[in-house]
């Protein structure tokens, strides 16, 4: 059951691109183990916040750690190793890389053989690569999606290239694990289906920071939701408080304010 | 699926199928064949009115350059235009230690052009692989100039005149082997025309091509085995998905200079080993239309895949010696060469075997209009 | 280092430094449009360059005849001479733009690709200008043009026909060549700038380079924006071919080389896909070039312009202006 150490704490993030501030003031945290929904209409500042996370944007004030260590100012990289792992929006997997080789890419974050291991066929490389293969094809396996393994990710069908970036993310080992919308284009059958998988994931012992569009899906799985809205962070409780709290009612059905854009 | 691409998907599929001692074997006559060209001077193959083994030994050395080139360009997808300038550092270097300002052999001057070719590429490298894609490829036509015109302009490495008597690589004459001679229409031993093994004199340039060759098979099999690795995914899903790659914890910068430094690597080796078969270099010999040759091969070749840039460096080195006649439409050539392909076929000849399983792959689905389970079928199949 | 003669002749060499720099900057001008719309580098404009050269040299030999000319007359047929260097580049340039690039850009091919045709169709024109006796001979022709095309892959020159006095400005004698080269420079610059501003088709180019999409939507046709965008560049070619031409009197099939990397290297300087940066870099990157020469060794000139763009690129990516066609380019 979940432990409540905070996995990532997110203090007074603030994100300014020009004019415009994306991210305003938003302080939240994930503890180890929960599903933590992160919902908000479009353009709230969801993606930024993830962009945030994992070094893809540099905050404009406020801290992000991880385990009790700074992000801000770390490389992607660094923070993919140091085990936050990553799904896109838009797919992106390595088009012309097989499945299997888009899942070792992953797992290779946790390995360190270079050019000599490799030439020389030393045992850090056989070791590695074994490793990794195992791991990999674990992987597929559990994402249903082994039987394309040789298969090259950009001829997998939209669904299993959904599940290849997540068997992807996995591999790199991570304590969190952010999908960004895992389930956008799913028809209600296959986002049921997902849903299961993220519980799933979670009780392999990952933490998962989930974006989603889908209410009922965020409602049905997470632990706990955030709400953003113009970059703000307008409520976070229960999915039983969020869906009984009249701002994020608000929010999805622009009751209160107007349509700012 | 077309006739033509089942063809050669079975034709694939029977040589992969084979057991593994039978390739073993087919790659030692291969390679055996490869290693008594020279000596056979067959007909149609062997060029008249230049020396064959010459010939030869230029076409290892654009191998050489291609398969280095291809780490570069075709695995890492950074688009190098002043290769040629790597190539230069491994001459002068191994000019200057063998004869303009040392005595050194061969052998000891060789390494350390190499490791000056990798500092080389690890100092343009460090700043550039920051930039753009294509200011990459102005950045390094730029480096590859300055490295000649430096060459021109500084005493110290001998402006145009250059630098002769570089020291060739140490002989060990252990036996003649006689060649055939064909003018009579069937093949027959000639006694009067031997190559003495192993001799690197002025005169007979089949022993260099040993040499090239020797070193092209090597640097094959350590392309094979960096490529299958940890390295070569880090480098591919670099050239994919930058992006992506660095979030998914490739240090892809770490991978970009490393890919850099090793293609660097490589071209010092070629240009040490040309700068010691032509026993002279002067900056002449690292025009910028030498690095557009050397894209040239890897381009038309199938960037990604050795043998298909293998083959684009015979082309590229072998074609022009064979119709001397035509030699001076060259460039010309290479240049139409270069927008047709670009415009016909641009993943090059002979792309890497997934970009043509891509490609069919694609070709299938537009023909099956989206019914998936075509090609579910087939994987299972092969699974 | 001479510095003697650096600070002894320092107003001539940034005035010989500026003229180099406005030819620059109109070759610039090309590769920066071109950037700004494409996000291409249009490799082969420095060949469109060097067809606007042999256009102006063509013309004045055909027209000058063996007794010079002068006077009006000589005005009359430089005038021509500018003129047919600019319809020359540009019909290569737009030759170039529906043979190497058309293609591309209706498959949205990876600008490696992009690159890699432009290189090829760069030197497919550089070599057919060196090749020229013997394309010609091909047909028979070479004696009828024997002057045009012998010695194809040497220098061709034009000096002697032109010559212009120099004059002083507050004491310091200037070449009026030089003052020509940039005053000319300085008004096509003018009218190309204002022309992309306020003109429907400039609108409709700065639109096409902001979001090519959004633009076709809108209704700018993308095909003839870039071939407007193409048109420019190649007229502006012709412009700088025919200064440099009375600047330099001398041209080459392969001139275009070095000229394009260094204009190219000033449309970077400046901020690629900017205009006026184009302006600024050509004219920053002629005078760093001459004073460099003068102050090393004039062997160093084409170094110190390949060590500036690298240093450029290195610091400041973006330019000392920005990158902006339309406005900012994310």
């Amino acid at each position: 059951m979940p432990d409540h150490t905070k996995v990532l704490e997110v203090e007074n993030l603030t994100l300014k691109f020009g004019g415009l501030t994306a991210l305003d003031d938003v302080s939240f945290h994930i503890a180890e183990g929960e599903i933590l929904g992160l919902i908000g209409p479009n353009g709230a500042g969801k993606t930024t916040c993830f962009n945030a996370i994992t070094g893809v944007y540099r905050p404009t004030s406020g801290s992000i750690r991880f385990r009790g260590e700074s992000l801000v100012g770390k490389k992607r990289f660094q923070i993919t190793q140091a085990g936050i792992a990553r799904t896109f929006q838009n797919i992106r997997l390595f088009p012309t890389m097989t499945a299997l080789e888009n899942v070792l890419v992953g797992a290779d974050a946790r390995h360190s053989t270079g050019i000599f291991s490799a030439l020389f066929r030393l045992p850090k490389h056989r070791r590695e690569e074994a490793e990794g293969h195992d791991r990999a094809m674990e992987l597929l396996r559990f994402m249903g999606i082994q039987r394309h393994a040789d298969e090259l990710a950009a001829n997998l069908s939209y669904g299993d290239q959904r599940r290849l970036e997540i068997a992807r993310a996995m591999a790199t080992n991570p304590k969190l694990i952010c999908l960004d919308e895992p389930a956008a284009g799913f028809n209600p059958e296959e986002k049921r289906v997902l849903m299961d998988l993220i519980r799933k994931v979670r009780d392999q012992g990952y933490t998962v920071l989930l974006i989603e569009h889908d209410m009922r899906l965020v409602m049905g799985v997470t632990d706990r939701i955030v709400v953003l809205e113009f970059g703000k962070l307008i409520a976070e409780g229960s999915p039983a408080e969020i869906r009984d709290n009249p701002a994020v009612i608000a929010a999805y059905l622009g009751v209160e304010e107007e349509d700012a854009s | 699926m077309s006739n033509k691409t089942s063809k050669a998907g079975g034709f694939r599929a029977r040589v992969t199928g084979l057991p593994k001692p039978v390739k073993f074997l087919g790659w030692i006559v291969l390679a055996l064949l490869a290693y008594a060209l020279p000596l056979l001077e067959p007909p149609f193959i062997s060029t008249p009115g230049v020396d064959f083994g010459g010939v030869l030994f230029v076409v290892t050395m654009y191998g050489l350059v291609a398969l280095g080139l291809n780490i570069v360009v075709g695995y890492a997808g950074l688009l190098d235009l002043g290769y040629v300038g790597f190539y230069a550092i491994g001459a002068y270097t191994v000019a200057i230690l063998t004869s303009f300002h040392a005595n050194w052999p061969l052998l000891l001057a060789l390494p350390v052009g190499m490791l000056a070719t990798l500092l080389g590429g690890i100092i343009l490298g460090t700043p550039t692989l920051r930039v753009r894609g294509d200011y990459l490829a102005i950045v390094t036509l730029g480096f590859g100039e300055i490295i000649r015109l430096v060459a021109v302009n500084t005493e110290w490495l001998g402006t145009s005149k250059g630098i002769s008597n570089i020291a060739r690589p140490p002989s060990l004459e252990l036996f003649e082997i006689p060649h055939l001679n064909w003018d009579t229409g069937v093949p027959l031993v000639d006694f009067n025309d031997s190559t003495t093994f192993i001799e690197f004199g002025v005169l007979d340039q089949i022993p260099y091509y040993w040499m090239g060759l020797t070193v092209v098979i090597l640097v094959l099999i350590a392309d094979k085995l960096i490529k299958d690795s940890r390295v070569g995914r880090a480098w591919e899903a670099t050239r994919e998905d930058e992006d992506a790659a660095e979030l998914m914890g490739v240090p892809t910068f770490r991978f970009k200079l490393l890919a850099f430094a090793t293609g660097a690597f490589v071209g010092g080796l070629a240009g040490g080993l040309y700068a010691s078969r032509q026993s002279f270099i002067n900056p002449q010999s690292f025009l910028l239309l030498f690095s557009i040759l050397f894209l040239a091969a890897v381009v038309i070749g199938g960037q990604g895949n050795r043998w298909g840039v293998l083959v684009g460096a015979v082309l590229v080195a072998y074609l022009p010696q064979r119709f001397r006649e035509f030699d001076d439409f060259r460039v010309l050539v290479f240049g139409l060469a270069l927008v047709a392909l670009a415009i016909l076929r641009p993943e090059g000849l002979f792309p890497p075997r997934r970009t043509v399983r891509a490609k069919q792959l694609e070709q299938e689905l537009d023909e099956l209009e989206g019914a998936h389970d075509g090609h579910d079928g087939e994987a299972a199949a092969r699974a | 280092m001479d510095f003697d003669f650096f600070f002894n002749n320092l107003p001539q060499l940034t005035i010989t430094g500026l003229a180099f720099g406005a030819i620059y900057a109109l070759i610039a001008l090309g590769y920066t449009m071109v950037y700004g719309v494409l996000q291409l580098i249009n490799f082969a404009h420095s060949e469109v360059f060097m067809y606007g050269t042999f256009a102006t040299l063509w013309t004045v030999w055909a027209l000058t005849g063996s007794g010079g000319a002068s006077g009006m007359q000589l005005v009359g047929i430089l005038l021509l001479a500018l003129v047919m260097s600019m319809l020359t580049s540009a019909l290569v340039a737009l030759l170039l733009e529906r043979v190497a690039y058309r293609p591309l850009i209706k498959r949205n091919a990876p600008r490696l690709i992009a690159l890699i045709s432009a290189i090829g169709a760069s030197f497919v024109l550089a070599e057919l200008m060196g090749l020229r006796d013997r394309v010609t001979g091909w047909f028979g022709l070479d004696d009828t043009l024997d002057r045009y095309v012998s010695g194809a892959r040497i220098n061709a020159s034009m000096s002697g026909v032109v010559n212009m006095p120099n004059v002083d400005i507050f004491g310091i004698p200037v070449k009026t060549v030089d003052l020509l080269v940039i005053g000319a420079a300085l008004l096509m610059m003018v009218v190309v700038d204002q022309f992309v501003r306020r003109s429907k088709l400039g609108r409709g180019i700065r639109a096409t380079a902001q979001d090519q999409e959004t633009a076709a939507l809108m209704g700018v046709n993308p095909t003839r924006t870039i071939q407007m965008t193409f048109l420019i560049g190649g007229l502006m070619a012709g412009v700088a071919a025919f200064l440099y031409m009375l600047k330099i009197e001398v041209t080459k099939f392969d001139v275009g080389f070095l000229l394009g990397v260094k204009a190219f290297a000033a449309a970077v300087l400046g901020g690629i896909g900017n205009l006026r940066g184009a302006l600024l870099g050509g004219l920053l990157l002629g005078v760093a070039e001459n004073w460099g020469a003068a102050l090393i060794g004039t062997e160093w000139r084409h170094v110190v312009a390949f060590v500036l763009l690298v240093v450029i690129l290195l610091f400041r990516p973006t330019g000392l202006l920005g990158e902006s066609l339309g406005k900012a380019r994310a």
